[in-house]
């Protein structure tokens, strides 16, 4: 991406930082995301595995203000996308005692397209849930003799924003059955568990309470087919599991760590609570 | 010599006297979610009620509750009923009750406890996401559940 681009970008981000707390509006929009010219689908009806927990899935990006909104439905202002460019340069580059470079094995970026519609996954050898951070370090680590990257550092999010990005638009598809199975039910139990001395869980304020504010937040449904998230607040991506460990802790809870049993298990069952919504590559939210 | 031994006697004075009237949060006596007894055993005042209702730190009542008397505090919540008349629909035994264990009043809500210190699922120190020992320090003070229990009397319509 140009100077000029990432110049334009940051402006926006600038400008946006004061803007978003005056918004007010109640219901998530109506309205499509199209990116380029592509409509990426936003609401779907909910699975049968939720056995009508949810009516309607809608993603995050329908709950935020028409500046945040906007800057998604272009490339150019989103912020994101410079990640994704910076992702492309580490996927290029060797690294490791192996002298190899994920391009080595890999060839471009697009071998990765569908993947991120499909993680987390249950790996049938070795029994683990696979997110893409998980597979990333593993390559890293026994294919290239590098060191593991931290789970939540900007190393890891910029792959995540690439690798994202080469599956947006496609429909999330996150299997629960066979050796997920056990996976989707722990993670089911921590959805539902009323943490920390606040004692709320996350269906607490996403399930029970989307489309109503809590201070000036309008809470979502907390899908996760958005991620990784540019956030304005923190001009930076977001993992979902360095969602999930904000989110913990703002119950006054001690949270789990990203990469934990607990967390890896929750992201399975929460993306599979997304199953029908698109991935969107790299979102905006404030 | 003699001015400091008074002085000493009228502080011991007054924390045995705060000591005597505070109701710890583990002996607070519930009667269908209402509390009669005063937690601190000192009148609340409203005004310091409405900065506990208002700061994110404290109470942070706004984030879940709007009303027409609290309309000048920025972006109220949604996720709680709005307060409109709350005094005319509840006593003052009630109200207490309500803040300081919603859940003796309604049972299983989100509403936050404001004045209980243990039996919570993975306690956090605070908001730092690290571990915190139970029992914890209750969010709110004796005198800060007084203090907004005072400020909401007066959300009468
Ligand atoms: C105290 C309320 C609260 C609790 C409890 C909570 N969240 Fe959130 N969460 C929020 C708020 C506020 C946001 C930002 C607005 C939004 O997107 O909903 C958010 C955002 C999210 C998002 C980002 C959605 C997007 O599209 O950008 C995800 C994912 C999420 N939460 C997941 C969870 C999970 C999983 C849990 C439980 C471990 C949880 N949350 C518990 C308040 C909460
Ligand atoms: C996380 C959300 C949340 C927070 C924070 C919260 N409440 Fe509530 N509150 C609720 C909900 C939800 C109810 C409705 C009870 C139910 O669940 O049926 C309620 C009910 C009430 C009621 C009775 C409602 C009526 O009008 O009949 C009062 C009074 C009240 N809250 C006061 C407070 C005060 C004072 C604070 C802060 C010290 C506070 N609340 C903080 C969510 C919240």
């Amino acid at each position: 991406m140009t100077q000029r681009t990432i110049k334009t970008a940051l402006a926006a981000t600038a400008i946006l930082g004061f803007a978003f707390t005056g918004a007010a509006m109640a219901e998530p929009v109506d309205d499509a995301l199209v990116i380029d010219g592509t409509e990426i689908t936003i609401r779907a009806p909910a699975p049968a595995h939720l056995d009508g927990a949810l009516t309607e899935l809608i993603s995050g990006w329908a709950f935020r203000d028409t500046e945040t909104r906007a800057m998604q439905m272009d490339d150019f202002d989103n912020p994101g996308m410079i990640f994704v460019d910076r992702g492309l340069d580490a996927w290029n580059a060797v690294q490791g005692t192996e002298g190899k470079s994920c391009a080595s094995c890999h060839e471009g970026p697009e071998s990765m397209k569908g993947l991120r519609a499909v993680t987390p996954r249950v790996d049938e050898k070795t029994g683990k849930v696979m997110n893409i951070e998980a597979y990333v370090n593993d390559c890293r680590t026994t294919r290239m003799g590098a060191e593991a990257l931290n789970l939540r550092g900007s190393e890891m999010t910029d792959m995540l924003a690439l690798i994202s990005f080469q599956s947006r638009g496609e429909l999330v598809n996150v299997a629960i059955d066979g050796a997920a199975a056990p996976f989707y039910e722990k993670g089911k139990e921590i959805y539902y568990t009323r943490y920390g001395q606040l004692e709320l869980s996350c269906a607490s304020c996403h399930e029970d309470n989307y489309g109503n504010y809590i201070r000036s937040d309008h809470l979502s449904q907390g899908h996760i087919n958005g991620f990784p998230v540019y956030r304005l607040k923190d001009a930076g991506l977001v993992s979902p599991q360095s969602r999930f460990v904000g989110c913990v802790r703002d119950t006054r809870a001690e949270t789990f760590a990203a990469g934990s049993d607990e967390f890896n298990a929750l992201e399975l069952y929460v993306a599979a609570r997304g199953n029908g919504l698109a991935v969107e590559g790299v979102s905006v939210r404030h | 010599m003699k001015r400091q031994f008074m002085l000493g006697m009228a502080i011991s004075a007054f924390s045995a006297g705060v000591a005597m009237a505070e109701v710890a949060p583990e002996t607070v006596a519930y009667t269908e979610g209402a509390v009669e007894q005063s937690l601190s055993g000192t009148p609340g005042n409203p005004e310091e009620g409405k900065k506990v209702f208002a700061t994110a730190g404290l109470g942070n009542c706004v984030a879940c509750h709007a009303a027409e008397i609290s309309k000048d505090i920025p972006f109220p919540g949604t996720v709680g009923p709005a307060l409109d008349g709350a005094a005319d629909r509840w006593s003052e035994a009630q109200l207490r009750g309500i803040v300081a264990n919603a859940k003796m009043t309604f049972d299983g809500t989100v509403m936050p406890s404001f004045y209980k210190t243990s039996g919570y699922i993975r306690p956090g120190d605070a908001y730092t996401g690290k571990a915190g020992t139970e029992p914890l320090p209750p969010i709110l003070t004796a005198q800060q559940i007084e203090d907004v229990v005072a400020y909401l009397m007066t959300f009468k319509e």
